[in-house]
């Protein structure tokens, strides 16, 4: 094969968000929401040079057996807050807020992610999430309003209206004439309407057209139709594949879908999220990530995740025995209401199974087959094997790059920055400097082209004769 | 020694007047940039400002901010404006004495939204936060969301009966909101978060609260995501000008801002709140009266009087305000404030009628000359706008004292 540029990686940082990833009882964790434990990681993450900080979001504190969970981290700022207060602390650094499209309205969302744009010169991007639970719904003025099947639905009419309603200005309106005194070069800027199944809206947008045009849109579920969406409307997609072969399948499957949209491989980059245990040699980052699990999966926390399979309460059951010998209750789930885990489980009775016979093969306890299964450290070596494994991931297709989650808050990411970042840039496979100032600069995305922020003509008629 | 004043800068665009972008100091290009809004903030910040709000609205500009109309036709006013919160938020930590209040229209938007936001602008801000709610009874505004009609209509018409129950329910709308944004800060105890490594618990659950809100307007379970904010309660403000206003601040807010054109209308004015304060039952309460004022002051080559006129002949018309507008010098305001005070006003929202002009007049001269009257502060005394305010951390309303019993 001929030789090709080497392919630019490219990193992000999350703040760890209300999971068991987390290990918050180790001393050196810091607080979830006071804001220099954000300046903190934002700093490490641009002193690194990464492509962007990224925020998840919750809309209900997570409950099971109908109780506030309170063994992981609990409660977490406001996200659109934040990284308007990081835009005055970081310079380039991207800007990545998880916003619900179910429980917030387009107009809204809209003006906070251009706001966002403008207060960090274009930084702004905007993980899509969906939810239809009427559990978190109890939040929020119209409750449980939309069926499960029409989450993607509205999803996909939410982003489009956003993108109407931030295509609606130009660029080109305010022309600010001291003189003539002109302020705008005509009447009532920014025109809108948006008329389709879930909504009903029109009018005039009120920010004006941002740095960036459109935040950089990000969608990460990985379901058919989560993938459809991506490929239809993200420019990045985030998964969960461990393994080369499992990464470089989903890679092939997302890419594969962007001809249909009219849209190019680099158009969508597929970015996993990885944990990472660094060590001195291989043997001591082994030891280290053990260490961690069993932080990570403590006995209780092991209960918890058994009932949320088992779908009843299993408070009396023994995590260091054996994995529970009968079935899990199927039909509604009343364990944990709106926790997006128990969806995983589609066959509950065939993923006891699994679990009862890889604790048999390998005498493992209840809590020693959670730590199996939840496993989550992806990368686990040294710096050098660590670069190496994940330059590889990234050069033979099975990620455009990775965002990471440390398992201590904030200054668990120090480590990767300063010793396995310089390793990345040593080959070339990691910038050395930014390059560009917008979050589109730093992965390689177009500025994207106004789309028609307004319906066909016939439903505007009336409305557009008037200017 | 006299009772201080309390003083706010009303940041809005420009500035109040319509044709101040047109000033040769006005920067009406950088209105959507981060260092305009923090140049502002900061000047107020040295003048040792009580707080700056940031005017919101959920449409563009019109030309009357009493009741929203609909957008203007006019090509020479400014249009276009960011999100109050995120300008506040992304002033914050360049900021470290100044209160930051910006507005929330509270009429198509969620209490759990709002009072997540203002709460973690509590955080970003180490406890100098607050909100201005402002409702919204614009038909175009209302489209913007499509959730609910709200008919066209025009100022004169809250005289009828229709308009005038729209309008109430909308107050109404607005106080339950506020009650439930406030219940969500104290849905988390202040030391909710144990991490006790021995039993494997990162938050005492008992400490945290359901607020299970339900009226005609609403329904809202909590708890928060946020932890109780700094100032356990951040500050909440109002604009008033009629009698349902009053009464929406009296129950839910700890300023009132209110337009007297004198003082006498002062007097009435805080005669007529303290009466809706004591009806809602928190007459112990701290409630800030604030009178609204637009300035428009003397600078070294131009009176005041001369600016406004200058800036109407621009505009085409003579500027006309809800609140009352004073052209003149320092001295002179500074004497006004002191008749308002006499008449029962705490405080005073001054809105610039142009910036950075009339901010930078407002530090450098009017601040100066209530220093020399004792009336106002020579430094920041509290580090949080409830204490820069005289308004001490409220308990939580869910937390049970010691040794109560159940």
């Amino acid at each position: 094969m001929t030789s090709k540029p080497r392919k630019q990686i490219h990193l992000a940082a999350h703040f760890p968000g209300v999971n068991n990833t987390t290990v918050w009882s180790d001393p050196r964790s810091g607080s979830h929401i006071e804001f220099d434990s954000f300046v903190q990681f934002a700093q490490i993450a641009e002193r690194a040079k990464f492509d962007f900080l990224f925020l998840a979001e919750g809309l209900r504190l997570r409950e099971q057996n109908g109780q506030i969970y309170d063994l992981d981290v609990v409660g977490r700022p406001d996200t659109f807050t934040v990284l308007a207060a990081l835009a005055a602390v970081t310079d380039r650094l991207g800007l990545t807020g998880t916003i619900n499209s179910t429980f917030n309205e387009p107009y809204e969302v809209a003006r906070q992610f251009a706001s966002l744009d403008h207060l960090s010169a274009g930084r702004a991007a905007w993980n899509v999430v969906t939810s239809w639970d009427a559990f978190t719904g109890e939040n929020f003025r119209r409750g449980g309003f939309l069926p499960q099947d029409q989450r993607y639905e509205r999803a996909e009419s939410f982003l489009s209206a956003a993108r109407r309603l931030v295509d609606s200005w130009s660029g080109d309106e305010i022309l600010a004439d001291k003189r003539s005194g002109v302020f705008l070069d005509a009447p009532r800027p920014g025109r809108f309407a948006v008329h389709d199944n879930h909504f009903d809206i029109e009018g005039h947008f009120n920010v004006p057209r941002s740095p960036q045009g459109r935040p950089v849109i990000f969608q990460a579920g990985d379901s058919d139709a989560g993938r459809e969406f991506a490929a239809a409307s993200a420019d990045a997609i985030f998964s969960r594949h461990g393994t080369l072969e499992a990464g470089q399948a989903f890679f092939q499957d997302v890419k594969g879908r962007l001809a249909k949209y009219g849209r190019a491989h680099h158009e969508l980059l597929v970015l996993p999220a990885a944990t990472f245990v660094l060590g001195d040699t291989e043997a001591d980052a082994q030891e280290q990530a053990a260490i961690i699990r069993k932080q990570q999966v403590s006995g209780q926390t092991a209960i918890k995740f058994a009932e949320q399979l088992w779908n009843r309460d299993l408070g009396d059951y023994d995590p260091d025995g054996p994995v529970p010998d009968f079935d899990p209750l199927l039909g509604e789930h009343t364990i944990a209401r709106g926790r997006a885990s128990v969806r995983m489980y589609t066959d509950p009775i065939a993923a006891a199974r699994l679990w009862r016979e890889l604790g048999a093969a390998r005498n493992l306890s209840l809590r020693e087959v959670i730590i199996e299964v939840t496993g989550r450290q992806n990368f686990i070596g040294t710096p050098e094997t660590v670069a190496g494994t994940i330059d590889e991931f990234v050069q033979a297709d099975a990620s455009d790059g990775f965002i990471l989650v440390p398992h201590i808050t904030p200054g668990g990411l120090a480590e990767f920055a300063d010793k396995v970042v310089p390793i990345l840039q040593e080959r070339g496979s990691f910038r050395a400097d930014y390059t560009g100032s917008t979050l589109r600069d730093h992965l390689g995305l177009a500025t994207p082209a106004r789309e028609s922020a307004e319906p066909p003509r016939r439903e505007l008629a009336g409305a557009r004769s008037a200017s | 020694m006299p009772e201080p004043l309390h003083l706010a800068v009303a940041l809005d665009g420009s500035g109040w007047h319509p044709a101040a972008w047109r000033e040769p100091t006005a920067s009406p290009t950088s209105l959507l940039t981060a260092a305009y809004w923090t140049d502002l903030v900061q000047t107020a910040e040295r003048g040792l400002i009580d707080f700056v709000t940031i005017e919101d609205s959920l449409g563009l500009q019109t030309d009357n901010s009493i009741v929203h109309a609909a957008p203007t036709d006019r090509v020479d006013r400014v249009q276009g404006r960011l999100d109050a919160v995120l300008v506040a938020a992304r002033v914050a930590p360049l900021t470290s004495g100044i209160g930051l209040v910006p507005t929330a229209v509270v009429t198509h938007t969620e209490p759990f939204h709002v009072s997540k936001a203002i709460a973690t602008l509590d955080y970003v801000s180490r406890g100098r936060a607050g909100v201005r709610v402002k409702l919204s009874a614009s038909s175009a505004e209302a489209e913007h969301f499509g959730r609910r009609h709200i008919p066209q209509h025009r100022p004169a018409d809250l005289a009828t009966p229709e308009v005038h129950q729209l309008v109430s329910d909308l107050f109404d709308e607005a106080a339950d909101y506020v009650e439930v944004v406030r219940r969500l800060w104290d849905s988390w105890e202040d030391d909710a978060e144990i991490r006790d490594a021995a039993t494997g618990r990162f938050i005492d659950r008992n400490k945290l609260h359901y607020i299970d809100f339900q009226s005609k307007y609403l329904s809202v379970k909590g708890p928060s995501i946020v932890p109780r904010p700094p100032q356990g309660q951040p500050l909440v403000s109002a604009l008033a000008h009629v009698d349902l206003a009053y009464r929406l601040a009296a129950r839910q807010a700890d300023i009132v801002y209110v337009t007297p054109p004198d003082s006498t209308d002062a007097a009435g004015i805080v005669h007529e709140v303290r009466a809706e304060q004591a009806d809602a039952g928190r007459i112990g309460d701290t409630l800030h009266i604030f009178a609204d004022l637009v300035v428009f002051l003397d600078s070294e080559t131009e009176t005041g009087a001369d600016r406004k006129a200058r800036l109407d002949e621009l505009d085409g018309a003579e500027y006309a305000s809800d609140a009352r507008i004073f052209t003149g010098g320092a001295a002179e305001l500074a004497d006004l404030l002191e008749h308002y005070q006499q008449a029962g006003i705490t405080g005073f929202r001054l809105r610039p009628g142009a910036l950075p002009d009339d901010l930078t007049r407002i530090t450098g001269a009017l601040v100066p000359e209530l220093q020399r009257r004792n009336l106002f502060r020579r430094a920041y005394e509290a580090s949080t706008l409830r204490g820069l305010l005289g308004l001490a951390r409220p308990a939580n309303r869910y937390a049970v004292s010691e040794g109560a019993t159940a």
